[in-house]
């Protein structure tokens, strides 16, 4: 199949590990390029879980059983994996959780609710997922703050210089994503985080989109927290991760109540667990980590650089290729950009748009990709996104737009 | 013929390209607006009664070709119909987009049928019943009432 144009790639025997791609939809072969919303998985995150199901199902922390023992082991040993691939301090700053989602709400209950007063600013930006913006609304009704946002350039980058304005005497947490999922806009996350602990202000990156692309140093960013979701880089649903300073999580006070967080209960009370454990209320998503786990391991098999240089050249392709077509607008045009390529077909709604490519087997996302700001912000209700993975092809782009000239044939 | 060319029927086409009634209407009796979250689709929908009869109908508003055309369609179909009759069409129309409607029926909904390909791709039922909700709505209650959160029955109502 595809060209092996990056050394240490082979992408067409690497396709190989993901069962799904081989498939035919609608009798044409699957072109999956919907990867911002779910990414597909390896077979060695699909066998992870399949045989901790298999063979060593049973819960952690609590049996001194065999299984148990096995499963505590294999569970601890990921969130040494992730530690690893955040170069966190330590594993102890390493929160399992059930997303990028749950680890922003976790943050802006635990560490928010308590530290906030009215008069207070929470500054995100005109970009976020409604998963990194939402939540601080809620904590802004509760405490009293205010939400401010950094703008926009039309091209899709933070307009930093408004970022210097906004990052005020009342900023006290400053939430930005990593990369934009609705237009693909890498983010100066290092330089940004390091004006806001210059005064002093908590900071939270939201790696969702980064995490399964790119390398993540969390001490080189110098980030208080970091949330992504395994689901998205080629691990399980219903996993993510949040990294937390070892000194801040020491201070944070559980958010959920339950088992596996405590120290001691009695009737009248409970003292807590240290971090991480505190913020792990229950029995956690035991397979989904070991998944996980697995799914770093496969990332780390093939290495960054390579899927860096893969992308980017990818990318380059779509960019070249689909932004070349007549009536269409590619939206998103900052100059650090990754695996994403959002666009409109003047006068075809992004939903008609994706019909048809779905009729040629091209899965791609339309919508406001919950991100609804930045939509109202550029003037569309919606765009078409396509976003890579590193199993993307260059032929897959072809087919993208193959199905981008039916549209204009259809809706011409 | 494919699916999507079920889906896409000429008819559609040209009422998404040249939709009747698009136009806000200033001395109507009645609106209502209704909205997608999950797509963002959005349609205002004017009426003017005579009595129990739907005298006019207007709209105006943004989404995919499916529900364009289907707003444009059924402002045509409703025009002239009592209340009773336009809730009819309307439940004949729902059961044909979910695929609910026996053949012989589909008859009954005479250029409405065209939006029998959508049974096949559900996720567009409520692009196509956008319109028709915000034309119940309006007829029901007046004013401006947002579909959306209405609360309109059925499978199709917009989720967030």
């Amino acid at each position: 199949m595809a060209a092996t144009a990056t050394p240490g790639l082979d992408i067409g025997q690497l396709r190989k590990d993901f069962p799904i791609l081989s498939q035919r939809v609608r009798g044409k072969p699957l072109v999956y390029l919907d990867n911002a919303a779910t990414s597909q998985k390896p077979r060695s995150v699909i066998d992870a879980v399949g045989r901790f199901y298999a063979a060593e199902n049973a819960n952690i922390h609590r049996g001194v059983h065999v299984l148990s023992e096995r499963a505590t082991v294999a569970y601890e040993a990921a969130r040494e994996r992730v530690a690893r691939f955040l170069n966190a301090a330590s594993p102890g700053e390493i929160i399992f959780t059930r997303g990028t989602t749950e680890g922003i709400n976790l943050v802006a209950q635990s560490w928010g609710r308590g530290t906030l007063h009215p008069g207070d600013e929470i500054l995100v930006t005109v970009m976020e997922h409604h998963s990194n913006l939402v939540p601080w609304q809620l904590l802004a009704g509760q405490t009293g703050a205010t939400v401010r946002a950094v703008p926009i350039t039309d091209a899709g980058e933070l307009d930093l210089d408004a970022f210097d304005r906004l990052l005020g005497d009342r900023t006290r947490l400053l939430a930005v994503a990593h990369v934009s999922n609705a237009l693909g806009t890498i983010n100066p996350v290092q330089a940004l985080v390091a004006r806001a602990r210059e005064r002093g202000v908590v900071t939270l990156v939201d790696g969702a989109q980064s995490a399964p692309h790119m390398p993540v140093d969390v001490q080189a960013i110098g980030c208080d927290f970091f949330a992504f979701s395994g689901h998205k880089a080629f691990g399980p649903t219903g996993v993510g991760v949040l990294y937390g300073r070892g000194a801040l999580l020491e201070r944070m006070p559980p958010w959920q109540g339950g088992g596996d967080m405590i120290e001691t209960v009695t009737l009248e009370g409970s003292t807590f667990a240290p971090p991480p454990a505190r913020f792990e209320a229950g029995t956690p998503m035991i397979a989904e980590v070991i998944g996980l786990g697995a799914a770093l391991d496969y990332i780390g098999s093939l290495g960054f650089e390579p899927i860096m240089a893969w992308e980017h050249d990818l990318l380059a392709y779509a960019t070249e290729q689909v932004g070349g077509l007549a009536g269409i607008r590619l939206i998103g045009t900052a100059r650090e950009k990754a695996s994403v390529l959002s666009f409109v077909v003047e006068g075809v709604h992004p939903h008609d748009v994706g019909a048809v490519l779905d009729d040629e087997g091209v899965a791609i996302r339309a919508g406001h990709h919950c991100a609804q700001p930045v939509m109202r912000r550029l003037g569309l209700p919606a765009t078409v996104r396509a976003s890579l993975a590193f199993y993307n092809t260059r032929e897959e782009i072809d087919a993208l737009v193959r199905g981008l000239h039916r549209v204009r044939t259809l809706f011409a | 013929m494919s699916s999507l060319s079920e889906l896409y029927q000429n008819v559609i086409l040209e009422h998404n390209r040249s939709p009747r009634n698009f136009r806000p209407m200033p001395d109507a009796d009645q609106d209502a607006e209704g909205h997608n979250p999950l797509c963002g689709d959005q349609v205002v929908v004017w009426v003017r009664m005579n009595g129990d009869v739907i005298e006019d109908v207007s709209f105006q508003g943004s989404g995919c070709a499916i529900s364009r055309a289907s707003a444009s369609l059924m402002t045509s179909a409703v025009k002239g119909k009592t209340r009773e009759e336009m809730a009819s069409l309307f439940d004949r129309f729902h059961r044909l987009v979910t695929g609910a409607l026996p053949p012989g029926e589909a008859e009954t909904l005479g250029k409405l049928a065209v939006f029998s390909g959508v049974s096949e791709f559900p996720i567009r039922v409520k692009c196509a019943s956008l319109s028709w909700h915000t034309l119940k709505a309006a007829l029901e209650k007046g004013g401006r009432v947002d579909a959306g959160t209405a609360g309109p029955s059925g499978p199709d109502r917009p989720s967030a």
